[in-house]
């Protein structure tokens, strides 16, 4: 039985505490095996400055197997595991990035990326492994290359932004990169197949029934033609790429367009939204709530279209930050928060 | 931040007379290890305004309530939904410490009441030139965060926030 047909609720399965400050942002390691042979990891990174490892144990719980302290000297504010799961990037407030490897059970910080002049938002590894991307209020995105040796080559300071870049996230099955800005707008960048330079390939802002406010988030679905934007006015936009996708056509990613605009769910900014391997969007939002959409099932005629699936007022005492869904396990998701606590849930179809 | 004030001349008010409470402790000291709960005591937007009347003016040395950047009628509380409004008027049309008042506005609500509560921070309709790109950034809640961990900054709030216990009654 389809669950997207079904009756759904989330089960709270735990509450993680531990974190001194705000929670802001989550990831799940990818491929946790390699860690150890663990099977679920996830990272939440604070505004008490460090960063946890979160592993679950034989009872199928979460505890806290590593707190990455004494490196960052502000915010934490967002985590990023490469595709093959042995490292971990961090993006601060305090202008760097640092990135962790996994050494024998531990993490040792191997490399320090600099360079922006002020805080970073957002870090994003590319599924190719090649790349990372980081951002900041300074207004541009970096794009550094992976070599060996763990060393990190900066490629490109890519500048369009009129304002503070919110997030950077890379597409799941090419090497493009999209931007959200404090500017209101969304910014695709795609290499140029010839001089290897980058550059902007698409805007997406107001005037393309873009959103009217910052946009703070975004995330593609699983087969890279579909993404979800969510922003401070309160909306949550889903864009389309119509083109012919291959594994190598790049181009095929600079074309997206405005597909569908969800409304009137959350009363507050809206900070994150992420598309699981299922299809369930899961929105997390200043006003304490999480809701999950999926696409409605109809005539094939018209223009795909979104359905709330079920809202979760007060899924935390405070603001949600980011929600993410487990890789492995596409029924689990995380949330974290301004109050300090990170939720893992179940959605379970009820009968 | 620019030499000399920004204005030189403000109109200084008189302090409004205060109404004495009963049971005059503040209704929500935190950090408080229990929530404090009297039946009769709703929380309304006097005991917010007597949270922050006192907050010195970045560059004056008088309160924010005297200098009218505040009133009582320029705050909103809902209580049950954990919701506190205010609208301050800068002094000036081109006041660039406006973003220092909404934080030093921030700070305090966080310091006096629960933390759950959520606030949002305005300037007066046509109060400032550039009103919308600072509302923007007063209740754009990352960037207030980066900005309270700037030393510098910091430290001008607390001055602005400290140097109230001058005023205290």
């Amino acid at each position: 039985m389809e669950l997207l047909d079904s009756n759904v609720d989330l089960k709270e399965l735990q509450k993680l505490q531990g974190h001194a400050d705000r929670v802001w942002g989550l990831a799940w390691n990818p491929a946790p095996h390699n860690c150890g042979g663990a099977s679920a990891m996830l990272a939440s990174c604070s505004g008490d400055k460090t960063l946890r490892i979160w592993q679950m144990g034989p009872t199928h719980r979460f505890d806290c197997s590593t707190i990455l302290e004494d490196t960052h000297t502000r915010t934490v504010r967002s985590c990023a595991w490469s595709p093959c799961g042995k490292f971990l990037a961090t993006a601060s407030f305090d202008s760097t990035t640092a990135i962790w490897k996994y050494v024998g059970g531990d993490f040792e910080c191997v490399a320090t990326l600099e360079g922006h002049e002020n805080e970073v938002k957002s870090v994003t590894w590319s599924s190719s492994g090649t790349f990372l991307a980081t951002c900041s209020r300074d207004k541009t995105v970096w794009i550094w290359e992976v070599q060996p040796g763990d060393e990190y080559d900066c490629v490109a300071v890519l500048q369009g932004h009129s304002q503070d870049v919110k997030m950077v996230q890379w597409h799941p099955l090419v090497d493009v990169l999209v931007s959200v800005s404090y500017d209101n707008s969304i910014k695709v960048w795609a290499e140029d197949g010839d001089s290897d330079d980058w550059h902007c390939v698409q805007t997406l802002n107001e005037g393309s029934s873009g959103h009217a406010s910052t946009v703070w988030s975004v995330a593609f679905n699983s087969s890279g033609d579909r993404m979800v934007t969510s922003s401070d006015d309160l909306t949550l936009k889903i864009w389309d790429t119509s083109s012919a996708i291959s594994q190598t056509d790049t181009e095929g990613f600079a074309s997206w367009r405005h597909l569908c605009t969800l409304s009137g769910y959350h009363g507050r900014t809206i900070f994150s939204a992420h598309w699981s391997s299922e299809g369930i969007i899961a929105s997390g939002a200043g006003d304490d709530a999480l809701c999950l959409f999926v696409e409605e099932k109809g005539n094939s005629i018209e223009e795909p279209s979104y359905r709330l699936l079920l809202k979760k007022e007060k899924a935390h005492d405070m603001d949600i930050n980011s929600v993410r869904w487990n890789p492995k396990d596409q029924r689990i998701l995380a949330s974290a928060s301004d109050d300090g606590t990170i939720k893992i849930w179940e959605v379970r179809e009820i009968s | 931040m620019t030499l000399g004030l920004i204005n030189a001349n403000p109109v200084v008010h008189e302090r409004r007379e205060r109404l004495s409470r009963a049971d005059d402790p503040p209704h929500y000291p935190y950090p408080h290890p229990h929530p404090h709960s009297h039946p009769d005591d709703v929380l309304d937007a006097l005991d917010v305004f007597d949270s922050v009347r006192d907050i010195r003016d970045p560059e004056h040395p008088y309160s924010l309530e005297q200098l009218s950047v505040l009133s009582e009628e320029s705050i909103t509380v809902d209580e049950k939904l954990g919701r506190i409004q205010i609208t301050f008027t800068p002094t000036v049309q081109h006041c660039s410490m406006a973003t220092v008042i909404g934080l030093c506005l921030r700070v305090k609500l966080m310091q006096c009441f629960p933390p759950h509560f959520k606030v949002d921070i305005k300037v007066s309709p046509g109060s400032l030139a550039n009103e919308e790109a600072v509302n923007k950034q007063l209740n754009d809640k990352e960037r207030v965060a980066a900005a309270l961990e700037n030393p510098n900054l910091r430290q001008l709030v607390d001055e602005c926030l400290y140097s109230s216990e001058l005023y205290s009654y």
